[in-house]
């Protein structure tokens, strides 16, 4: 009983705080003057076509540096924290049917490049690293799901996951080197706006978040899943 | 008009999620609760970039130079942050899962420092 | 006209996050839970954030119901085992 009185009084603490948000909205049409900025200079200093994609990319890109990290330990952490002991090994009693199996492996390349498909394009159309890496985790999680494999490769998947974070690094520090500072993707041509390939480094950088981003979050799946051994039994 | 509804809803999601994590008494629910809170906060912060009768910050070539933009900032910023709150949510139930295993229950009553 | 739908998926969602919180059934739950997600992404896409809209459907309400369901299934399994074990 004191407890949910307790939980009440949070709960009031809660809303006085966030009560001023719902009464003193902000009225003016006009935008707040930094973004104002950004939607003047971003089309002619970067030429993407995808504002939020300049700012996630170049003008806040050390905060997407800084979140992939943040995204990386968390992985490093459930795989640490559900490392295999063995003897959680259950055996599965279902046998996924043929169908189910050649549905999945159809539709697995299409997923695949859908997820291709987003992160290339991400300075011209909304989407980007992060939207594609999930679509092609979602991707191996269908062969999972499907019965089509059992088990990932680690190696290949950690491999993956480091050369694309040092790419990522490698890239920003080029810009160090050859354009105004780190991140910076101007030291490649800017190329025809609104073309594949435009804007300077802003998909080279976008698509290996997207490989980082879908190794780590298949390395988060594999890690959560049970473990089963599939016996050739069927339901 | 569409901002005060979209920040209310968001803060009525915060304030449900809070009451869920500090009320519900399963591991599994007070992680829900938090994933709840998660997309509330998400909901008020890009109801606040929302203009009027603005478009998505994307040029392409039905833009006219009057067209108004929705603020781009707090789609950039979310946009992180429900990468970074999957990756606490599974973080989460890593360790409600191995709590499940040491202990043989997710209710949060059999946790206690005298329950050891 | 605009405004009816916000506000119809407003209450859609406050309604899906107390199902989520009261429901007897812990998958049922999972499921309610990735309904809020599911429909807050549908929000995003009226309030011109298409960006957070693609993101908030693949992440908040596929990724993250399946691994809570990963989850689920695991504090399931350790405990009572398949009888046909």
């Amino acid at each position: 009983m004191i407890k949910r009185f307790l939980a009440i009084i949070a709960l009031l603490g809660a809303a006085a705080v966030l009560l001023p948000f719902v009464l003193n909205l902000p009225t003016e049409e006009a935008l707040p003057e930094l973004a104002s900025k950004y939607i003047e200079n971003a089309p002619g200093e970067l030429g993407a076509a995808n504002l939020v994609t300049s700012i996630i990319v170049t003008y806040r890109g050390l905060d997407t540096l800084g979140e992939v990290a943040v995204l990386f330990a968390a992985t490093a952490a459930v795989g640490l924290l559900l490392k295999r002991t063995g003897n959680e090994v259950g055996v599965s009693h279902w046998k996924s049917s043929e169908i189910l199996k050649s549905g999945g492996g159809f539709l697995f390349p299409l997923i695949i490049l859908y997820g291709v498909y987003i992160f290339l394009h991400g300075h011209l159309t909304p989407g980007g690293g992060f939207q594609g890496g999930v679509v092609i985790a979602t991707g191996f999680l269908l062969l999972l799901l499907s019965g089509s494999v059992d088990s990932f490769n680690h190696t290949v998947m950690s491999l993956v996951e480091s050369l694309s974070g040092f790419a990522y690094v490698a890239v920003a520090l080029a810009g160090l080197i050859w354009a105004a500072g780190f991140l910076d993707p101007r030291f490649l041509p800017q190329g025809d706006f609104g073309r594949l390939f435009s804007a300077g480094a802003i998909p080279v950088i976008y698509s290996l978040i997207g490989l980082k981003v879908g190794a780590e979050l298949l390395g988060i799946l594999d890690a959560m899943r049970c473990k089963v051994r599939r016996e050739g039994v069927t339901a | 008009m569409i901002i005060q509804i979209i920040v209310s809803v968001g803060a009525l999601l915060v304030l449900i999620g809070l009451w869920g994590l500090l009320t519900r008494r399963n591991l599994i629910k007070m992680i829900i609760g938090f994933s709840i809170m998660d997309t509330g906060t998400h909901l008020i912060i890009v109801g606040l970039g929302y203009r009027e009768g603005a478009t998505a910050p994307i040029l392409d070539s039905s833009i006219t130079p009057g067209t108004h933009f929705v603020d781009p900032i707090p789609s950039a910023l979310v946009l992180t942050a429900i990468v970074i709150g999957l990756a606490v949510t599974a973080l989460m139930l890593a360790y409600a899962v191995r709590l499940y295993s040491s202990r043989g229950s997710a209710l949060i009553e059999d946790f206690k420092e005298n329950a050891l | 006209m605009n405004i009816f739908i916000v506000i119809i998926l407003g209450v859609l969602m406050l309604a899906a996050a107390g199902t989520a919180l009261y429901m007897k059934s812990l998958s049922a739950a999972v499921i309610a839970a990735g309904a809020v997600s599911l429909l807050a992404s549908v929000l995003y896409l009226l309030l011109a954030a298409p960006d957070v809209a693609m993101t908030e459907a693949a992440i908040g309400s596929a990724l993250t119901t399946v691994v809570f369901l990963y989850a689920l299934s695991r504090m399931r399994g350790t405990k009572k085992e398949d009888p046909r074990d």
